[in-house]
């Protein structure tokens, strides 16, 4: 029987009015801006899609992947956007990568009426100040990701605080959010120095001693990829990590946390994805074919790539349609499995409950690992529902 | 901040001084000699951080070093040998053009060779560790920088004072026809001073390994701070460089000491546009000796024949009849094409007829933008009402700027626009409150009777033909004859009782309202803006598409417009590595039609 039907869905797929009418996800990126987080995530997404298909497609159509390069910025983002609603006729949007390109995809998809499944952009506004009925994040957000760490931040009880951050939206967002709930957490607090150089134009000598310069017992970093290596490296020779806990955001993200190799700072608390280690069988699932598929190791853009796609695919199949009304009321609270166990997707401000790993930096054999890792539920680190919904004005 | 706080920031400031004056100074050498402002160089820097990075496990760092040298220098070599010998005679920008179509060419070279991750290089052997200096940790390799930018410094020095060769070089410098008159052989020391340059660009890349991962957004982070370097310090001056150089770093370094990290976005800028205000030629440059042929746009754009006149109307009449048989996105990408077609013409009438080239124009794109959506949101002001009052903010930001430009000229002239460019930008980002910092403003959409597709598009359609159509008829008015006089010869406009300053200022003003007049359009069809639209890429696009339709010619930038937004459009979809492939494009009609696609177009029948 199954094989009958196996080979009716080959059939079905190989005749061109079959291929017409597959069910289209547009999806924009920024590949060439930000391409170590995003080949993962597309490799990530095409195994999803060849899963998805190879069991059949969703309501009986095959589903389909339009890639576009958003170019990185808002402008040639909505141009893209246009065309894969306009010429490409997709059924739903998906991607973005930097919060303020997800913002105007977000801004749009809600003029235009298309659901937009936002995988990747951080920013706490796409969900509460600037959210709306069309537009649903999977990633947790900055805010999440910060409340993730304030447990072990809280805990040290280290009165001088000094923060850097890369200037721009995620940054600020998550010194803002960990300022505030650390003060909350642990009152009489101090911060006593905040540097917050450049999107990838960190001058990571002075950076670093003028950190020193203000004598704090522990640092909260949100710098990341090449920001983040120079100012490991800086850190190490100058001696400022020295008797000083650092929490640093997305440290722990292999495509973050392996450029630094034997320079990989021990003890930091990180949020990432120690993918060697995790055990779970949804997990070994995803991870055994990932590897036989690209004959590599996942990255976090990997899960995220591979999550949107199945997110779309689960709404499809919950609202049995493609119509857009109806696949909004699916993903409100729609439930669903992914690589890091099951996820929800929350009615009341569109946010998935992925969460992340929280665990400290380790060197093993001269590459970096995390360590007294432990998984974060994205459920459990929200503000309190009133908070979102005036937020939200909705 | 303690004594020694303050020491070890004037170290670290003398560390980046040093590894900015080793790209300034090959920049700045180049310049002087060729007059080819060399945008690759920050690209040439890259490949040789790249090089070393690659070699480093096997050579070993130090043998990297001199490895990544030569094997920039030899690509420096095929560069200056098949490509720029061919243009030294092409108008300037278009130099511009083709070094910065090599730009494009060699970012996605080194994505394909070494992959998109950032490679963090090794220590330094033996200069790995720390020193202490005033009982705090110094990397030794810091101290090895900040030694190393003067002995190449006086090297450089000695190279130019006491050889031959660098006699010849400083005269061609000095004034190139004289010395090619005089019999030198104008082609090898070309051919050797841009070798040199890029060597001068290896070596700093591969020496900054230790200090910063290779990464993929090296290659333009550095090429604006060594333009900025060379700027200030004076163009071809080697100890202006350096000077500039030391300037720059220290600055920085005590931006962020003092806690004012945020300011590191600008702070150069802000040095250079007020070195550039109190002193035209930069610090040690001394004014440009006036090139004998002015930089090639003195050609007069001859009026259009009336069988153009006719093609022209047949246009226009064929474009507000497209929304009858083209819907969607055809639509779209033709509002995006006659938004970019006033930007170019905008940015045109000062660099053609006006003869100022502009790096910045993207501020007044951007500020047309920003206004109509502060009225919009901020103001709470109708839409129609907003899309008035944004070009308004950018002919304020022209007339402003425009005062400070147009008392320089030639390339001081393009950075002052550059640097208020980017001072204008890093207000957008930084004034969250008003214009919502990086992420920008977001619901800038057209009123209701304007949100359909065709209606936005005779919307665009109507307002950029008003523009353009205007600025191309002013070309031709008493105005226009006045402001091309000022450029061809500024001494005879003078003495005819032109005002040329004030008319290069009303110039300025004008092109900077019809360039936000493109902007407010453009954020009403996008729906949100952010400070990208008025970042220097925007600016180098409008440049790119006014030097692609030719900039002697009066339709031209408008052709450029529509190629290149078409091209963009097209490409990005169906091609990997489509930056690559429009730079080489770029290159092949650099190569081939120096005057640009109109200019060819114009000539072609007369040339058989």
């Amino acid at each position: 029987m199954k094989l009958i039907h196996a080979a009716l869905v080959a059939g079905l797929l190989t005749s061109p009015a079959a291929l017409s009418q597959s069910i289209k996800i547009g999806e924009l990126n920024s590949y060439k801006v930000f391409p170590a987080f995003l080949e993962p995530y597309r490799k990530g997404m095409e195994l999803a899609l060849e899963e998805i298909n190879a069991s059949g497609g969703v309501l009986g159509r095959k589903l389909e992947l339009v890639i576009r390069d958003d170019g990185g910025t808002p402008g040639d983002a909505v141009r893209a956007a246009e065309e894969l609603i306009s010429r490409e006729r997709v059924n739903v949007l998906m991607g973005t990568f930097a919060s303020h390109v997800g913002l105007a995809v977000a801004n749009l998809a809600n003029q235009r009426r298309i659901l937009f499944l936002a995988s990747e952009p951080l920013t706490d506004k796409i969900v509460w100040e600037n959210g709306n009925r069309y537009t649903f994040r999977l990633r947790p957000s900055t805010y999440m990701q910060v409340a993730m760490l304030i447990p072990e931040a809280a805990k040290l009880s280290r009165k001088r605080w000094a923060i850097v951050y890369p200037n721009y939206e995620y940054g600020q967002s998550a010194t803002a959010s960990f300022k505030q709930l650390l003060s909350a957490a642990q009152p009489g607090v101090e911060f006593v120095a905040e540097q917050a150089p450049a999107l990838g134009k960190i001058d990571a000598g002075a950076v670093v001693q003028a950190l020193a310069d203000a004598k704090p017992d522990a640092i909260f970093s949100s710098l990341f990829a090449a920001d983040l290596q120079k100012f490991v490296r800086e850190g190490n020779t100058r001696g400022l990590f020295r008797g000083r806990t650092v929490f640093n955001l997305l440290a722990g993200e292999p495509e973050y946390l392996d450029p630094l190799k034997d320079e990989t700072p021990e003890g930091w608390w990180v949020t990432g994805y120690p993918w060697s280690e995790i055990a779970t069988p949804e997990h070994r699932k995803f991870l055994d074919a990932y590897r036989k598929r690209w004959k590599d190791y996942p990255r976090q853009g990997s899960v995220v790539g591979y999550s949107a796609v199945y997110a779309v695919a689960e709404a499809l199949r919950k609202a049995r349609t493609t119509e857009t009304e109806k696949l909004v009321e699916a993903l409100k609270g729609l439930q669903m499995s992914s690589p890091f166990g099951p996820i929800a997707w929350r009615a009341l401000d569109h946010q998935s409950t992925m969460g992340a790993y929280v665990g400290q930096l380790a060197k093993k054999d001269g590459k970096g690992t995390m360590v007294n890792w432990r998984y974060a539920d994205g459920a459990r680190f929200q503000p309190p529902d009133e908070e979102i919904r005036r937020l939200r004005k909705d | 901040m303690s004594g020694s706080a303050v020491l070890l920031q004037f170290l670290n400031g003398l560390a980046s001084a040093s590894s900015l004056f080793l790209v300034a100074a090959g920049l700045s050498l180049i310049f002087g000699v060729t007059r080819i402002v060399n945008f690759a160089h920050g690209s040439l820097y890259m490949l040789g951080m790249y090089v070393a990075v690659w070699c480093a496990p096997i050579l070993g760092f130090w043998v990297a070093v001199p490895v990544a040298m030569l094997a920039v220098a030899g690509l420096g070599l095929l560069v200056e040998v098949l490509l720029l010998r061919r243009i030294y005679r092409a108008p300037e920008l278009l130099q511009l053009l083709a070094t910065f179509a090599l730009v494009l060419v060699i970012r996605d070279l080194a994505l394909w060779a070494w992959g998109p991750e950032d490679i963090l290089g090794p220590r330094a052997p033996g200069l790995g560790g720390a020193v202490e200096i005033a009982g705090r940790a110094f990397p030794q390799y810091d101290l090895f920088l900040i030694v190393l930018g003067p002995v190449v410094f006086v090297s450089l020095h000695l190279l130019l004072k006491k050889t031959r060769w660098g006699i010849l070089v400083r005269a061609a410098t000095e004034d190139r026809e004289m010395a090619g008159a005089l019999g030198v052989n104008q082609r090898w020391l070309f051919t050797g001073v841009f070798v040199l340059g890029a060597a001068l660009a290896g070596v700093g890349g591969a020496l900054a390994v230790p200090r910063e991962p290779a990464n993929l957004e090296v290659d333009l982070s550095v090429i604006s701070d060594a333009f900025v370097v060379v700027v200030v310090g004076g163009l071809g001056s080697i100890p202006g460089a350096f000077l500039a150089a030391l300037l720059i770093g220290e600055v920085k370094a005590f931006c962020i000491a003092l806690g004012y990290s945020k300011i590191t976005l600008a702070v150069e800028f802000i040095v250079m546009a007020v070195v550039l205000v109190l002193r035209p030629s930069g610090l040690l440059g001394r004014p440009q000796a006036p090139a004998r042929v002015p930089v090639g746009m003195q050609s007069t754009a001859g009026r259009i024949p009336r069988t153009g006149v006719v093609a022209l109307v047949l246009l226009i009449g064929f474009l507000a009849a497209l929304p009858a048989f083209a819907a969607g996105y055809t639509l779209i990408l033709m509002t995006d094409i006659l938004v970019f077609a006033l930007f170019a013409v905008s940015l045109h009438f000062i660099m053609g007829p006006g003869g100022m080239l502009s790096f910045g124009h993207a501020a007044y794109f951007g500020l047309g933008a920003y206004g109509a959506g502060l009225a919009l949101l901020r103001l709470e002001l109708p839409m129609e009402l907003a899309l008035a009052l944004g070009p308004l903010l950018a002919g304020a930001g022209a007339v402003a700027f425009g005062w400070f430009c147009v008392r320089l000229s030639g390339v001081y002239l393009a950075m002052l626009t550059l640097a208020f460019a980017q001072i204008t930008w890093s207000v957008a980002f930084q004034w969250d409150a008003l214009t919502g910092g990086s992420n920008g403003l977001i619901g800038v959409w057209p009123a209701d009777w304007l949100a359909s597709k065709p209606a936005y598009y005779f919307l665009t359609l109507f307002f950029s033909l008003t523009g353009i159509v205007f600025l191309w008829k002013a070309v031709y008015s008493p105005f226009g004859y006045a402001l091309r006089a000022g450029r061809d010869s500024p001494l005879r406009a003078d003495a005819i009782g032109i005002d040329v300053r004030t008319v290069q200022w009303a110039a300025f003003a004008i092109a900077g309202t019809a360039a936000g007049v493109a902007g407010a359009l453009y954020a009403f069809s996008k729906g949100s803006i952010s400070p990208e639209t008025l970042s220097v890429p925007r600016s180098v696009d409008g440049l790119v598409m006014v030097l692609l339709g030719g900039v002697q010619t009066l339709t031209g930038p408008a052709w450029g417009a529509a190629l290149f937004t078409w091209l963009e459009d097209s490409a990005s979809r169906s091609i990997d590595y489509w930056r690559a492939a429009l730079g080489a494009v770029i290159l092949l009609l650099v190569l081939a039609f120096p005057q640009g696609i109109a200019g060819a177009a114009k000539r072609w029948p007369f040339s058989r």
